[in-house]
C-alpha cells in the first residue's frame, strides 16, 4: 500500500470517497483492496461501517452517524501511508461452470459471426483467461469483470431483453458478466452458468469478492443439469485456489 | 394478524433498512422517510428499526384480527378506522375485526402505519425490509397475511405528536457530489437558480427531474453510489438515487442530498417543486 498518489473527499454527510488514479489497472484494485482490508481490520470495523470498492474508489460509508472528513483526514492518510502491520487481503480465483449450448448462448452464433470466429474459437478465448473482479454492483452479485480479451469486444444489442435468464453470461464491449438474476438486459449472451453467484439463502449471499479472480470452463447441456441439481440442494462444491501474481 | 383486503397503489413493508451488503450489490432499502417512520414507531415505544407498512399515494383496506394499538405518521391520506376519520400522529387502539382504509391523499406522498412490537414478517440477510430479489415480494399483495404480536395493554405515555410542517418545504439542502468539479458555469447556473419538478418516473429506486441540464460528455469509472446521489446522465437527465437504488454506478454524482433531505424527497410526488440548495 501507499504506492498511488490518493484523493480523499467527503461523499455527502455519512461517507467519504477515496480515490486512485482514474484507469483500470490490476495493480490499483490490488492496492485498494489491500487498503479496505487494512481499515476494516483497523478503525472501521463491520456493522457500523461498510466499504465500497470498485475499479479506483473505495468508498467509506457510516451506517449510523455523520461523519466529518477532519475527524478522518489525518487517520487514513496514515493508514495508507504506512505498510507496516498490514497483511496483504487472500483473494481466490473461482471456477465457474459455463455451458455454451446454444440453447443459452442465443446471441453465440450471431456474436462469432461478427467475431469472424467459429463458435469453438469464441468459447475458447472466452475460458482462457481469468477475469479480475472490478466491481460488485448495479444488481445483486453482478460482477463488473474486467481483461477481456480485445478479440471478444462486441457492441452490445441494439435494443435491450426485457428478461434476460437467470445465469446468464454476457459479453458487451470491454466487459463480460453473468445476470445474477433475471432481469432486462443488453448484453449479447452467450452461455449460463448453473451454480448461482448470489444466494440470499447463505449469508454472506455472494461468496466472490471484489478484487478475486473468476474463470469460466466449458460444460455439456448434461453436466449443466448435474449441477443445477446439485447448486439447488447445496452439495455443488465451486472449485476455488488462492491465487497468486 | 392483519389480512390484506386491498393492497393499494404501492404499499411496502420496510424496517431501518438491510445494512452490510452493499459491497455485494445489495441496497440498504428500508424506510424512504426515516423521520416520519420513526415518528409512528415513537409513539408506540417501537424500537426505532420496527417494521411498519410503508404506503405510497393510495392506501390499502386491512383487516386486524388481534387487539393492538397503531399509529400513523407521514403523508395525510385520509384514513379511516371502520369508516371513521382517523388522525396521523395519534396512537389507536385496535380491535379484532377493526377494519383500516385510506381516502384521498392530502399531502404528502408516503404515510407510515406503525403497530406496536412492529410487523414479524420473515428477516432476511438482516432485515424485514421488502426488496425483489432480496425477498420474492416487493409490495403486499391482497389476501395477503402480515403477522404482529397481539397486545391489549399498552398505556402510551403521549396519545399524540404535533403536527409538522416539514413537508410543505421544497428545499432539498445538498453537498457536491464526488463530480460536481465537472460541471460548467452553464450547468451549474442551471442547477441552482431554478427549481425543478418531480417527473413521473419516481419511486423507490429513483426520482427524475421533467427539467434537464445541458448535455455531459463526462466519462467515468463505475463507483459507489448512495441513496441521496444525484447523477447527471450523458443526456442531461437528473436522476436522484432513493434507497432501493444500485449501489454503484458509472454517471457522475454531481450532488449528494442531506439525509433529511432525503426524507423530505420522499414525500414529493409527481408534478411538485424542489430546489437544490449547495451547503458547503
Amino acid at each position: 500500500m501507499g504506492a498511488f498518489k490518493i484523493n480523499i473527499k467527503p461523499f455527502g454527510e455519512r461517507a467519504i470517497i477515496i480515490t486512485w488514479p482514474d484507469r483500470v489497472e490490476e495493480a490499483i484494485l490490488e492496492d485498494i483492496i489491500d487498503f479496505k482490508e487494512h481499515l476494516i481490520n483497523t478503525a472501521f470495523p463491520k456493522g457500523e461501517w461498510e466499504l465500497v470498492a470498485a475499479y479506483n474508489s473505495l468508498t467509506v460509508i457510516n451506517n449510523l452517524n455523520n461523519v466529518e472528513l477532519d475527524k478522518y483526514e489525518d487517520l487514513l492518510i496514515g493508514a495508507y501511508q504506512s505498510k507496516k502491520g498490514s497483511q496483504p487481503a487472500t483473494r481466490w480465483l473461482w471456477k465457474l461452470p459455463v455451458c455454451y449450448d446454444l440453447s443459452f448462448g442465443i446471441d453465440l452464433e450471431e456474436v462469432a459471426g461478427r467475431l469472424q470466429m467459429s463458435v469453438k474459437e469464441v468459447v475458447h478465448m472466452h475460458t482462457r483467461q481469468p477475469y479480475l473482479v472490478y466491481g460488485i454492483g448495479f444488481l445483486p452479485g453482478f460482477m463488473y469483470l474486467g481483461g477481456l480479451p480485445k478479440s471478444l469486444e462486441v457492441p452490445r444489442k441494439p435494443t435491450p431483453r426485457l428478461d434476460v435468464q437467470k445465469g446468464s453470461v454476457g459479453l458487451a464491449a470491454k466487459q463480460t458478466g453473468i445476470y445474477p438474476q433475471e432481469s432486462p438486459g443488453g448484453w449479447n449472451i452467450i452461455g449460463n452458468c448453473p451454480v448461482p453467484v448470489f444466494n440470499v439463502s447463505k449469508d454472506p449471499p455472494c461468496f466472490i469478492s471484489v478484487g478475486d479472480r473468476v474463470q469460466f470452463y466449458e460444460i455439456s447441456k448434461a453436466e449443466y443439469d448435474l449441477h443445477q441439481i446439485e447448486a439447488e440442494v447445496g452439495i455443488y462444491r465451486i472449485e476455488k485456489k488462492e491465487w497468486h501474481d | 394478524m392483519i389480512s390484506v383486503r386491498k393492497s393499494g397503489f404501492f404499499t411496502t413493508l420496510q424496517d431501518a433498512g438491510r445494512f452490510g451488503y452493499r459491497h455485494l450489490g445489495v441496497p440498504v432499502s428500508g424506510v424512504m422517510d426515516r423521520y416520519a417512520a420513526r415518528r409512528a414507531n415513537s409513539l408506540l415505544e417501537n424500537q426505532k428499526g420496527d417494521a411498519l407498512l410503508e404506503i405510497t399515494m393510495t392506501g390499502p383496506e386491512l383487516e386486524f384480527h388481534e387487539p393492538t394499538y397503531i399509529a400513523l405518521a407521514g403523508a395525510d391520506m385520509s384514513a379511516k378506522l371502520n369508516g371513521e376519520s382517523i388522525g396521523i400522529n395519534e396512537v389507536h387502539e385496535i380491535e379484532p375485526g377493526d377494519i383500516l382504509s385510506f381516502g384521498q391523499l392530502k399531502k404528502g406522498l408516503r404515510v407510515y402505519l406503525a403497530i406496536k412490537g412492529g410487523f414479524q414478517t420473515a428477516s432476511i440477510l438482516n432485515s424485514r425490509s421488502f426488496y425483489k430479489p432480496i425477498t420474492e415480494m416487493n409490495r403486499i399483495r391482497e389476501h395477503m397475511e402480515l403477522p404482529y404480536t397481539p397486545c391489549d395493554s399498552y398505556v402510551p405515555k403521549i396519545m399524540q405528536v404535533k403536527p409538522d410542517t416539514f413537508w410543505k418545504r421544497n428545499q432539498l439542502q445538498v453537498y457536491p457530489g464526488p463530480e460536481f468539479d465537472l460541471l460548467d458555469d452553464k450547468q451549474l447556473e442551471g442547477l441552482f437558480v431554478r427549481s425543478f419538478t418531480i417527473a413521473k418516473e419516481n419511486n423507490r429506486m429513483a426520482y427524475q427531474l421533467e427539467e434537464h441540464l445541458s448535455p455531459n460528455i463526462h466519462s467515468m469509472l463505475t463507483s459507489a453510489t448512495l441513496p441521496g446521489t444525484v447523477q447527471l446522465t450523458p443526456a442531461g437527465k437528473i436522476i436522484i438515487l432513493m434507497v432501493d437504488g444500485q449501489t454503484t454506478g458509472g454517471y457522475p454524482r454531481i450532488l449528494q442530498l442531506s439525509e433529511g433531505s432525503i426524507n423530505l424527497l420522499a414525500q414529493k410526488k409527481h408534478g411538485d417543486k424542489i430546489e437544490f440548495v449547495i451547503q458547503k
